[in-house]
């Protein structure tokens, strides 16, 4: 069926982009790369489709239609990894917008050393992320970490870190966004010196303040890096796993569980049907919130 | 003369099969995959096992690997057989896990093995496929699921091992009078959080001895057996009692060993191979730490749940058959348990006939051994009864257990988890 819906659009996609790229390369050429998105992409979409629907032990897989969906919407913890997906996803993106454009406003200033602070500021970006987590787990480790020790030293009891179900997710976020901010620093940075110096001047001498000048010359034209930035950082957020696992493994019991977590764990108990519905959910929820996301972002940006 | 001719054509072909054999012992050594667990006390065991039977038989030589334990190791497990990229022999649990394996499909049947003669009934029934065939044999000893408690606090404080619950919350009240912690929780490792439910079983079937077969079928749930709740309802007492250790939550298994040894913690409820970890960790404290089952409503009906120990598999995919059942086979002998007492501690019973345990046990093993003695009260717990276990346990009890979830809630929701297990298993009835 799904097959078929996609033969039946290819003819269309092949005439529309004839027109611009005909008779640039031969069809044989084309061939080497279409047989790799076949195989590597086209087929294993489609097979994860049908397994979804089924109740599958990777040796036999047994059909029973939307059973695996309805499922994974009915157990608490898997809706909880649900709205928690999201609460990190809009925590992670929104802190890594304004803490990125902060940082990149800081760090495009006259400021001494400037060069080496941009490196720091990236550094976490290239470390890896599971390494981040353990080493984040063992200083926020609710007795013996450094930051509890620290706040001990100076009369404050620290809560348990990421073993309190209220802080865990948040927790992870937090780091998710240390870890992360360096790429939004890095867009932003791109964005705020492209700005042609004259509008600043031009502002300056009409009499606007810094902070006119901020919200009326900056943030509308760094409008795109703010695009890239909440695009990349929600789809990272959304689709988040190995910093909350290195963590939390979803914990304290499921009250840190995203999606990602929920659909391993599933994977891990043998749920194999349950686990590729569960993929399948992911997919199409980041592709609702983003789509529109992105034509929305793109057309303030056309508009201006 | 035709008999000389045939006498020098038999010497001859003697002759080259003699040298033959020789050619192949030198060259083609016959190299057997063996997998178990990364726990500590499995790794030196299974090491120890495989140098001793590479001794015995110079014509093969035996390649280990490690894997993970918990939900980890499971998944590798089920991937590695369905990817037909399993090790000629392998060790898993018995029992519900080894029924997820499909067994009936990926393992060889050794129930016609000479060495299963040796091998004590009640372990074969746990790793007896739906087919009625046996496809494994045991390595390591018998435990239980019981409370490990430090013997000095239990000392100073006047205290004996409590036979009823009310008996071990009051001894936890004293505890907490003195200014010590009374219970030790890991939940930075969350599989040792089960075992206020898991080991409470002896106590479930004392009360409704139908329960596992009725627990099967789909129709005895944990939320509505007041007699399986009262494991969840009992975590939940713990909690909100006030007796665990500050840093529950973030605590791991061998935080939790070292703990119950050194007497930072009174008791410790775990599965009772931990004495290998403590023997490990705190060797110097081996004799300080003793063992009693988890005590239900009445004294009177003491006993302690009972887990088998893994077993090795050999699965269909082994180009190595015979040599891979001879290593079986001397693992399960008198001489493999002896070598398993070495190299890792005498933990318990063995389940091969013949197999002795030193007479000089830990503290802990000698509370143990009583329970399975002739007389002794012991039952298994439900997951050699049963071939479902929902995978979701643990993080249920580390939310009861920390106080995030109720104990009616937390009973409903495995009984969901359960559920999907049973059909993931094609079980009828669900």
């Amino acid at each position: 069926m799904a097959v078929a819906v996609a033969e039946g659009s290819v003819p269309i996609a092949k005439a529309r982009r004839r027109s611009r790229t005909a008779g640039l390369y031969p069809s044989w050429f084309y061939l080497p790369a279409a047989i790799i998105f076949a195989v590597l992409f086209m087929l294993p979409t489609f097979a994860s489709l049908f397994f979804s629907l089924t109740r599958w032990t990777l040796q036999k897989a047994d059909f029973i239609g939307l059973e695996n969906f309805a499922q994974f919407f009915r157990e608490p913890f898997l809706f909880q990894g649900l709205i928690n997906t999201l609460i990190y996803g809009v925590v992670t993106s929104g802190l890594k917008v304004v803490l990125g454009m902060l940082l990149a406003l800081l760090l495009t200033s006259d400021i001494f050393g400037r060069g080496y602070l941009r490196a720091v500021v990236f550094f976490p970006v290239l470390v890896s992320t599971v390494g981040v987590g353990i080493t984040f787990t063992a200083m926020m480790h609710p007795t013996q970490g450094l930051i509890n020790e620290t706040l001990a030293s100076i009369g404050i009891k620290g809560p348990g870190w990421l073993t309190d179900p209220r802080f865990a997710l948040y927790s992870v976020a937090l780091v998710d966004v240390w870890k992360g901010v360096g790429l939004a620093t890095v867009i932003y940075i791109a964005g705020i010196v492209s700005i042609p110096l004259e509008y600043y001047e031009a502002a300056k001498i009409d009499g606007a303040t810094a902070w006119q000048r901020f919200w009326t010359v900056t943030l509308p034209l760094v409008q795109p890096a703010t695009a890239t930035v909440v695009i990349l950082s929600f789809i990272g957020g959304l689709r988040s796993f190995d910093l909350i696992w290195a963590m939390t493994k979803g914990g304290p019991g499921f009250t840190s569980d995203v999606i990602a977590s929920v659909i391993y764990k599933q994977y891990q108990a043998g749920f194999y049907g349950l686990s590729t519905a569960g993929n399948v959910v992911l997919f199409v929820m980041v592709a609702l919130i983003i789509v529109p996301l992105s034509l929305f972002l793109n057309r303030q940006e056309v508009d201006r | 003369m035709l008999m000389r001719n045939l006498t020098r054509a038999a010497l001859a072909t003697t002759g080259i099969v003699v040298i033959l054999a020789g050619a192949a012992s030198a060259q083609d050594k016959v190299k057997l995959t063996f997998l178990f667990d990364n726990a500590p006390s499995t790794v030196a065991m299974a090491e120890a096992l495989a140098t001793a039977f590479e001794a015995k038989n110079p014509n093969i030589e035996i390649e280990t690997e490690s894997r993970p334990g918990g939900a980890d190791g499971d998944n590798l497990i089920k991937t590695r057989l369905a990817t037909s990229e399993m090790s000629d022999v392998f060790l898993y649990n018995s029992g519900s896990l080894f029924q997820a394996i499909n067994p009936t499909q990926n393992l060889v049947d050794l129930s016609a093995e000479p060495f299963q003669a040796n091998v004590i009934d009640s372990f074969k029934t746990v790793v007896t496929g739906t087919d009625g065939k046996v496809y494994g044999a045991p390595i390591g000893t018998a435990m239980g699921g019981g409370i490990f408690y430090n013997i000095p606090i239990y000392k100073e404080l006047g205290l004996t091992p409590p036979k009823s619950w009310a008996e071990f919350m009051a001894n936890n009240e004293k505890i907490k009078a003195a200014g010590k912690t009374a219970v030790i929780q890991t939940f930075g490792a969350t599989w040792t959080s089960q075992l206020f439910v898991l080991g409470d079983f002896y106590n479930v079937l004392a009360a409704d001895p139908n329960f596992a077969t009725d627990y099967t079928a789909g129709k005895a749930k944990y939320a509505s057996t007041p007699a399986a709740l009262k494991g969840f309802e009992r975590q939940e007492e713990v909690f909100k009692a006030g007796l665990l250790n500050e840093d529950f939550a973030a605590a791991t298994f061998e935080d939790g060993v070292t703990k119950v040894a050194t007497g930072e913690g009174a008791h410790y409820p775990m599965l009772s191979f931990a004495v290998a970890n403590i023997k490990e960790l705190a060797p110097e404290n081996i004799n300080d730490v003793g063992f009693f089952a988890i005590p239900g409503d009445d004294a009177a009906k003491n006993g302690l749940t009972t887990w088998m120990p893994a077993g090795l598999y050999i699965p269909k995919t082994t180009k190595h058959e015979a040599e891979a059942k001879q290593f079986i086979a001397f693992v399960a002998s008198v001489e493999g348990c002896d070598i398993q007492t070495q190299s890792a501690g005498a933990t318990g019973p063995y389940l091969v006939k013949g197999c002795t345990l030193p007479a000089d046990v830990p503290p802990a093993v000698a509370d143990l051994l009583p329970y399975f003695q002739e007389g002794g009260h012991s039952a298994p717990a439900l997951e050699f009864l049963s071939p479902i276990k929902g995978p979701a346990l643990e993080q249920i009890t580390v939310e009861v257990g920390s106080g995030i979830r109720d104990a009616a809630s937390g009973a409903a929701l495995y009984d969901e988890d359960v559920k999907k297990q049973a059909q993931q298993l094609g079980l009828p009835g669900w």
